[in-house]
């Protein structure tokens, strides 16, 4: 077993954890507990995939559960669909983010929806882990965030992890849902480590469930996946400029857990959406959506988006100016008319 | 020096497997021998009953009774011919053109016109038959076809998965993925295409340069082979052989039938655009149907009154599958709910009460 897999052997208590190391247990784990799970995709089997998450999965489960498939990803996710058809749980991986457009109709046309063209009777719970975003100095086609291609398409469930741990959680309740799970690991926290908890390990949230990662008053900041740590040391950033700011992680895109989300914001009265897929039409509009209408009376500002911009991703050199950062963050929370706030108390004063 | 092997075994042979000529006599010839006499009774029997479903679907589109219908008319051999090959252990993958191969399986003619009929995307248990929906996105199906049979071989199942696929198909990437990964998994797969001559209104001479649509195997390592599509007993015989071989864990087979399909697209297509008349006439000579009656007609093995049995059969049965279609089925609106998600998210409840009170209704109750 290499150094990976050796790592993180399952999350104990107390122990550093890797996000990739997290994923890497998740899957054994899954594999050892139940014979139909398997675990296939490109470069996934002997190698261990190209971010190394299966590592070692082949050697120890065989490759009858763990192994490498033909190029296609539109052939790994359409043989999946015929596997749990036929009673098997497959985890599939699509190397990066933009090499799953190949697999779109099928995730699209087959996967969301076979089990409403059946009235129930087809059921697929499969999991397709797409590593996801940017900040890691990719070149071209290897750092789109294509969540909204996936929260678009009702019969899909599309959940990100922020945290090493939570990745770990996350991906167990994925394999075990009766639905099919778009599992969007955002690969710029592959390598971020986590310290699990001392107490009892880690608690196995819901999956459908958003976590506030950081209590706050003045305004709730929603993130989710790679965007998450950013909001974090944002909220830090804030709290010397003395705004206290609420971090939501989303971890379910969709469903999206309003009742979390809507309960933090007419809290705080305030609400920034942060992430690093563009803002037309992106996921942060939906929520700045769903805000306006459940939270309107309770707003004293609007909704506002920190995105990354409607361009296509560009290329390493200019990354910087195109992910949210902790600056921008910062510049959106000025932005949510403190002072006019301010005004307006002292009229009514 | 790399040698690179030749593998002429893998290609079709010169001439497509027929055992009865368009008169339905045998055609001697060392392919696969021709079917029992049982076996060739089912046939006919089944391509009448089915050809007499197709014609009353037709019919129902025309009382307004079903939304479309792709007709696979002329299809009989082929549609008939490769169910009835199958085990019943076996898996069949079809396509929205062979709604008469699915009754073939044994579904409820009524619950495979759901579909076309407007009342749901599919209306039978596709467990119960072991047949898939009926695939609409073209050569998605064969990748299922592929996952479903190397589960099977996983697990330790004696099944085999035939899908149906349309020269247009072929095209299609989906095809391809299928041909390679069932050929590197050796799974038990049938490729059944059935190249009528026409992807819609687009000649199979616009749609491939291959010397034939078999040919594609070889590219996968896979043994392909070309059969008469309008020649029953044929059909049956290479399906069968390729099931066999399947089953015995030697990989996947790709069979060609050569066919054609007699009406338009659709009720809503109008052929006339795009092929002539003298076209079609051409091919009502080599009528699957007549092919097979006037064969076991020759060999005393059908009279007039089982000639005319079997077509009082086909009526009554068109008849009750006329009356069943006439009554107007109930509609419930929280069935759009039901079945996205294993349990209906929080959003969905919301929105099918939002729908229940717009209609002046208790969601999942009477109004």
């Amino acid at each position: 077993m290499t150094a990976i897999a050796e790592q993180n052997r399952g999350l104990m208590a107390g122990s550093a954890v890797t996000m990739a190391g997290a994923l890497n247990q998740g899957l054994s784990d899954a594999l050892s507990e139940d014979d139909s799970v398997l675990v296939f995709g490109e470069d996934v089997g002997t190698l261990g995939g190209v971010f190394r998450i299966t590592d070692g999965l082949a050697a120890s489960f065989g490759e009858t559960r763990v192994f490498d498939t033909p190029l296609s990803e539109s052939g790994i996710v359409g043989t999946a669909i015929g596997m749990a058809m036929n009673g098997l749980r497959p985890v599939v991986e699509m190397q990066f983010d933009a090499f799953a457009y190949p697999a779109f109709e099928q995730i699209t046309s087959h996967l969301a929806k076979l089990r409403n063209r059946t009235r129930g009777r087809v059921e697929l719970p499969i999991v397709i882990r797409i590593p996801y975003g940017g900040g890691i100095g990719g070149v071209e086609h290897h750092c789109d965030s294509s969540e909204a291609y996936y929260t678009h398409t009702p019969g899909l469930r599309v959940v990100t992890p922020g945290t090493p741990a939570d990745a770990y959680v996350l991906l167990r309740q994925a394999i075990s849902s009766p639905d099919p799970v778009i599992f969007l690991e955002p690969k710029r926290r592959y390598w971020s480590k986590e310290t699990v908890s001392e107490h009892g390990g880690i608690a196995m949230d819901p999956i459908d469930r958003a976590l506030v990662r950081r209590p706050g008053t003045d305004v709730t900041l929603i993130a989710y996946g790679g965007a998450l740590a950013t909001a974090l040391e944002a909220a830090e950033a804030a709290e010397e400029y003395g705004r206290s700011a609420e971090v939501i992680d989303l971890r379910s895109l969709s469903p999206f857990d309003d009742e979390t989300v809507t309960a933090s914001v007419k809290r705080t009265g305030r609400a920034i959406v942060v992430h690093e897929a563009s803002r037309f039409c992106g996921y942060g509009a939906e929520v700045a959506a769903r805000l306006s209408e459940q939270c309107f009376h309770y707003l004293e500002a609007p909704v506002l988006r920190v995105a990354g911009f409607d361009i296509p991703y560009p290329p390493p050199h200019l990354e910087e100016y195109h992910l949210p950062s902790v600056d921008r963050i910062l510049d959106a929370i000025d932005r949510l008319q403190w002072q006019e706030t301010a005004a307006l108390v002292e009229v009514a004063g | 020096m790399v040698t690179i092997p030749m593998t002429p075994e893998l290609l079709p042979a010169a001439n497509p497997v027929t055992l009865l000529d368009p008169a339905g006599r045998a055609v001697p010839g060392d392919g696969p021998g021709l079917p029992g006499d049982d076996v060739l009774a089912t046939l006919y029997r089944m391509m009448v009953l089915g050809r007499r479903f197709d014609t009353q679907a037709t019919a129902l589109t025309k009382q307004g009774r079903l939304a479309v219908y792709p007709s696979a008319r002329g299809q009989e051999a082929c549609q008939i011919g490769a169910v009835l090959a199958l085990r019943p252990q076996d898996w069949l993958f079809p396509t929205y053109r062979d709604s008469m191969a699915v009754t073939a399986r044994g579904v409820d003619p009524v619950q495979v016109l759901t579909l076309l009929r407007g009342d749901w995307h599919s209306g039978y248990d596709p467990y119960q038959h072991r047949v898939a929906p009926q695939c609409t996105p073209l050569a998605t199906n064969a990748l299922h076809a592929v996952g479903l049979a190397r589960a099977a071989a996983i697990k330790g199942e004696d099944t085999v998965a035939l899908v149906m696929l349309g020269d247009g198909a072929t095209s299609e990437g989906d095809t391809h993925a299928a041909l390679n990964f069932a050929a590197v998994w050796k799974s038990p797969v049938v490729f059944f295409i059935q190249n009528n001559g026409y992807a819609i209104s687009v000649p199979l001479a616009k749609q491939t340069a291959a010397p034939s649509l078999a040919h594609k195997g070889i590219g996968y390592g896979i043994p392909a082979t070309v059969v008469d599509g309008n020649d029953a007993a044929a059909v049956y015989a290479v399906v069968r052989r390729a099931v066999t071989a399947a089953a015995a864990g030697t990989g996947p087979v790709l069979i060609e039938a050569l066919t054609y399909r007699m009406e338009a697209h659709t009720n809503a297509d109008d052929a006339t655009r795009y092929r002539s008349a003298g076209e079609v006439a051409g091919w009502l000579a080599r009528d699957p149907v007549t092919r097979l009656r006037e064969h076991l007609r020759g060999r005393g093995l059908l009279d007039e009154a089982a000639i005319a049995a079997t077509d009082a059969e086909a009526e009554a049965q068109a008849a009750a599958l006329r009356q069943r279609m006439t009554t107007d089925t109930r509609h419930d609106p929280d069935d759009l709910f039901r079945y996205v998600y294993a349990e209906p998210t929080p959003e969905l409840r919301r929105q099918q009460r939002e729908l229940a009170a717009e209609l002046g209704r208790s969601p999942g109750g009477e109004g």
